[in-house]
């Protein structure tokens, strides 16, 4: 009875498969890497948290501001979401529609220019972006502004009284725009373009018009896609420091009214101002706001990846 | 329901190059007419053009006569869209699309109609097409999961249920089989057998066997060389190709004594 037993024993010898030295070298530098990003993630955490905790617990009193920690913060994240909010509203069916029209309208020569300007676009530093909301932006939307008060002002989003200089979260949010736009570009024209001919076809065997074709088979097809960039976008529009730290002068309130000349600043551009002229717990407070950025930007981040794959299975990769 | 179709001196270009010269056939409805013939013979160019397909590559273009049922596809003031409408494809390798489940592949073409029917009515219609496509028994439990999820040949089917939804007049089949093992291959071939009770069939193929097998018609087509264009050699009944054909070429091409 005994020989059952020690059968499988002797079938699996217990030597394991010969690897190569350089496959073992570059998995061993493949897993460093991805350890590190997560030692230094982990490192932000832990700083973070460590430098935030004086100003969890210190009195309000001694808090900029003087009142609660959340009275302070509180307008900054409203600030923040609601800038990034704008600017994601408006560049992502912009940009979709531009990736659309380099890579299935354009003409071939036109549609490769296009893409060029737009990725130079994306390189072009925050500061410069914010100077032209303030300096042109600003003034030339006052018009349009007062027009939306006029016309639009029983929607509370265009309550008013208009800022007399322009410099408004409107203001805010569409140089916000104007700045992710080539990211979220790039990206979907990058997506688009690897949509299958074999799918594309396929619409257009059907009888799908052009347009019926992208709706079909491209849009789809590059759905997660259009969610990576928007979502690469919505980061640097939350992570947007000069641009806005230029534009508005922060008022510490909670307003949904777009055009007034009183509005929320955003976390990133309060701690750049406040930064140099802070001490002691405000520093701490400051650091507080900041970990509150980080949390709000790993939130959205897995928000995104929660819709990626929630239809994963349909998604093409399979 | 089914049309005929018939070309006059079909000339396809892509851009400047002359791909496939002079082609003159007729296609009779509801049967199926196999075209073979070496690669780059330019019988799936031929095929595209008849559902104006082969316009899709930039600078392709087509001169001389090609008409369903007497109407000119190419005639002024005809939508390409249309013609693919009323002229069915299935690919090569089998396309549904990914992001969809099996019931909205069949009425993907219902739906770019625009025709709104009921609840019902599209559930017939699923179900008709997918039991005309030899598929219903395998999906009827899953018509909810993804097309992508199915085996190559069932994927293949799907295409063909996805086809023949709209009701076309006639049915183009790219090497339907090339991506099929050979038991898929059968059900496919099977089918084609009853769908031309239905549908006029044109169906292109590298499988000398597969043509014999399914086709009431055969057309040859082959080239004389790299560059040049290629041609259709002849064009007569499947048994006729295949035991006394007329030209020397085909005799050896379809005896394998080819080159």
């Amino acid at each position: 009875m005994s020989a059952p037993t020690t059968t499988p024993a002797t079938a699996t010898p217990s030597t394991k498969p010969v690897r190569q030295l350089g496959d073992r070298i570059f998995a061993g530098s493949a897993t460093g890497a991805g350890v590190l990003i997560l030692i230094v993630l982990a490192g932000v955490a832990v700083f973070l948290i460590a430098q935030a905790i004086p100003a969890f617990t210190a009195s309000p009193a001694e808090l900029p501001g003087g009142k609660s920690l959340t009275a302070y913060i509180g307008p900054l994240v409203f600030g923040t979401l609601l800038s990034a909010l704008i600017a994601l509203v408006i560049a992502t069916p912009l940009a979709v529609c531009v990736a659309l029209f380099i890579t299935h309208y354009a003409p071939r020569r036109l549609a490769q220019g296009l893409g060029y300007v737009v990725d130079l676009l994306a390189a072009v530093p925050s500061i410069v972006y914010g100077l032209w909301g303030v300096a042109v932006l600003a003034p030339a939307s006052l018009p349009f502004m007062t027009w939306l008060q006029d016309y639009l002002g029983w929607i509370p989003l265009f309550a008013g009284p208009v800022s007399a200089t322009g410099r408004t979260m409107l203001v805010v949010g569409v140089t916000l725009a104007v700045m992710i736009l080539p990211i979220i570009t790039a990206v979907s024209r990058e997506v688009f373009l690897q949509t299958p001919k074999l799918h594309e076809e396929a619409a257009l065997a059907l009888g799908a018009t052009r347009w019926e074709m992208i709706r079909m088979a491209v849009l789809p097809f590059g759905r997660s896609g259009i969610i990576s960039g928007a979502m690469l976008g919505l980061g640097r529009a939350l992570g947007e420091t000069m641009a806005v730290a230029i534009i508005l002068s922060g008022s510490g309130i909670i307003t949904f009214n777009l055009i007034s000349s009183s509005n929320p600043s955003s976390i990133a551009a309060n701690i750049a101002l406040q930064f140099p002229d802070s001490t002691g717990v405000a520093v701490n407070t400051l650091i507080a706001s900041g970990l509150v950025l980080f949390v709000i930007t790993l939130l959205v981040n897995s928000i995104a990846r929660w819709i990626i794959n929630r239809r994963r299975e349909f998604s093409g990769a399979n | 329901m089914s049309k005929a179709v018939h070309a006059k001196d079909l000339n396809i270009y892509y851009g400047s190059f002359l791909a496939v010269e002079g082609v003159n056939i007729e296609i009779k409805p509801k049967t199926v007419t196999a075209l073979i013939g070496p690669s780059g013979c330019g019988k799936s160019t031929f095929l595209r053009s008849i559902n104006r397909m082969h316009e899709v590559i930039p600078g392709a273009r087509v001169e001389g006569s090609l008409t369903l049922d007497g109407k000119e596809l190419y005639g002024a003031g005809v939508d390409p869209v249309g013609v693919r409408r009323q002229i069915g494809m299935v690919f090569q390798r089998p396309n549904p699309f990914p992001t969809m489940s099996i019931y909205e592949n069949v009425i993907a073409g219902q739906k770019l109609n625009n025709k709104r029917a009921g609840k019902k009515a599209t559930d017939e219609l699923v179900e008709r097409s997918l039991r005309g496509a030899n598929l219903w028994s395998e999906v009827k439990d899953r018509l909810d999961k993804p097309g992508s999820g199915l085996s190559g040949g069932q994927q293949q089917r799907l295409c063909i249920a996805r086809a023949i939804a709209v009701q076309p007049d006639v049915l183009l089949m790219d090497e339907p089989c090339s991506a099929l093992d050979p038991i898929s291959t059968l059900a496919i071939e099977d089918l084609i057998n009853e769908l031309k009770t239905d549908y006029t069939i044109v169906i292109v193929t590298h499988n000398m066997q597969q043509a014999a097998r399914v086709s009431d018609f055969t057309g040859f087509f082959t080239i004389e060389g790299t560059g040049k264009p290629g041609h259709l050699v002849e064009m007569d009944e499947t048994k006729t190709i295949f035991s006394q054909p007329k030209q020397k070429a085909t005799e050896d091409y379809v005896s394998g004594r080819f080159g």
